[in-house]
Formats: C-alpha cells, structure tokens, sequence
C-alpha cells in the first residue's frame, strides 16, 4: 500500500471574525486576524491518497488528482477574499481548521467523478496556512 | 520512537511500457513518457522504529543508517539513468511507487538485525510530490 502526496499553492485573503461574537470579543480571540479589512496568505494544500499498484505501476494518477484539486479548490480559492467569495464561509469562520475541513470536504464529495474505483481513496489534507501555522484533517473524520 | 535520515540523489528516468502505444503511454504518463527521459534530483527519507539503547541514548547510530543508506541506494542510484543502469527498472516502470518499494526493499535486509526496524521509506521527486511506502502492510496514519 502507498501514500502519494501531492502540494499545491494558492494565494488567498480572509478576515477571521464570528458574527455571534461582538467586536471586542472578536478581537481579544483573533488578534490581528481581526482586522477589519483582512489580509492574505500564501496557503500550502498537501493532499494525501492511498492504494495499491495499478498497471501503470503508480497508486495515484497525479494527472486526475490535479484536475480534481484545481476545479473543486485552486479555481474558486485562488485569489479570492474567501469571506466574501467563496459561499462556503459566508458563516464559517475560514481558519485553517475550518479550510482544511471545507478543502477536504470538497474533494471527497467528488472523488469519484476522477477515481470512480476502489482505489486509490483521498487520505489527509493538510493545509498550512503560513510555513508555522499547519492543519490537518483525515477524510474519515469528515462527516 | 521513530528516527529519520534524509539522503538526496539525482537520476534520470523515463516513464513507459514497451507493451503500449506512443498514444497510449503518453495518456499514462504525460510528459513523463518522453522518449529520451528527463531527470529529477530526488530527496529520500528513511524512518525507523525502535528503542533507544539506553547506554549509548540512540535507537541506531545514524551514521550506521548514513553508510547503509549510500552503499544500497546512493551509489547505485545517483546520476544514473534508472531505466538502463538500475535494476529492476529495465523491467519496472521507475515511478516514485516503485522507487519507494526498492528502496524499502534494499534497505530493509540490513536493518532486520539491529535495534530499530525499518518504519518508512518517503520518496520525493519534487518538493511538490511525494510517496510513502512502509511494506506490504496498509500505510499506519
């Protein structure tokens, strides 16, 4: 059995910031994250998948993956303010967790369309969101 | 406890079979397939398992795991054409699936003797592409 693991970047804003919550509470929990008018990062996507061998000696068509990650996540994420772009966190906070958690998400909900096999099966996303601040999530985990 | 030494070689390989068409190993493989082949500069992590001795405090001298490393993956991988100079990939189709299981397979008889067992293999072929291999069993989490 076998891990690939493939990296993507995308560029993106967000602002870290709880409806619920009020200002100053919103401020003493995200600290700059707060800032009223957001700001952005350079984000890191690892994506995981496992399986055996195929014919072509290779567990994971790296071809179809990329499809799949740039349609379901580099396309609506990329250059984006995500608080305001992306319908997903409209009401979600985007925190890393909440990111990897939506980026996994979107992957395993169409996982199918590019690998309708048994194999290989999405693993882990790991996203980091600065080259110190990292989140990883396993599909299983994801509802 | 799990140790990790990290070892770099560069190699070219091309991705084909003989039994396919230029069509088809092209729809496989991608630009991977070019005829002439293409190089990468490869970074291998290798992982062990195992218990510090609790004289020396070290799970294995890592340059014990070092001279391993070069003797069965290094020298014979590095600045070579996979698919001509290295077996099995005159036979095996050198993708970082079957890089991993090689090296796992060279290096794994040299270590079934000491203190730590061999835990990973992690092939890079780019920064941005990586496999882990950790036997025949499914890969632990």
């Amino acid at each position: 059995m076998f891990r690939v693991t493939r990296r993507y970047q995308f560029a993106a804003s967000h602002r870290l910031h709880a409806p619920q919550l009020s200002d100053p509470e919103n401020r003493q929990i995200y600290g700059k994250c707060n800032n009223p008018y957001g700001h952005g990062h350079n984000y890191e996507v690892e994506v995981s998948a496992r399986g055996p061998l195929d014919g072509s000696g290779r567990a994971v068509d790296i071809g179809r993956l990329d499809e799949l990650v740039a349609q379901h996540v580099l396309e609506p994420f990329a250059h984006r303010n995500l608080n305001l772009d992306v319908s997903s966190f409209e009401r979600l906070v985007p925190t890393a967790e909440n990111l990897a958690v939506e980026i996994c998400r979107r992957l395993k909900d169409n996982w199918r369309t590019v690998f309708p096999g048994d194999w290989p099966r999405l693993e882990r996303v790991r996203i980091a969101e600065t080259a110190r601040n990292i989140c990883e999530v396993y599909a299983h985990d994801i509802a | 406890m799990v140790i990790t030494r990290k070892a770099e070689f560069s190699a070219s390989h091309v991705c084909r079979r003989a039994e396919l068409s230029e069509e088809e190993n092209r729809r496989l493989y991608g630009a991977s397939a070019n005829p002439h082949g293409h190089g990468h500069n490869y970074v291998l992590e290798v992982s062990l398992q195992g218990e510090p001795d609790p004289v020396t405090g070290m799970v294995l001298d890592l340059k014990e795991l070092k001279d391993i490393l070069t003797r069965e993956v290094i020298e014979p991988y590095d600045h070579r054409f996979l698919n001509y100079e290295v077996p099995p990939f005159d036979r095996v189709v050198p993708t970082t699936e079957n890089l991993a299981r090689d090296i796992w397979q060279r290096l794994e008889p040299h270590l079934s003797a000491s203190r730590a067992r061999l835990h990973s293999v992690r092939v890079y072929e780019t920064p941005d592409l990586y496999v882990d291999y950790s036997g025949e069993s499914p890969c632990s989490v």
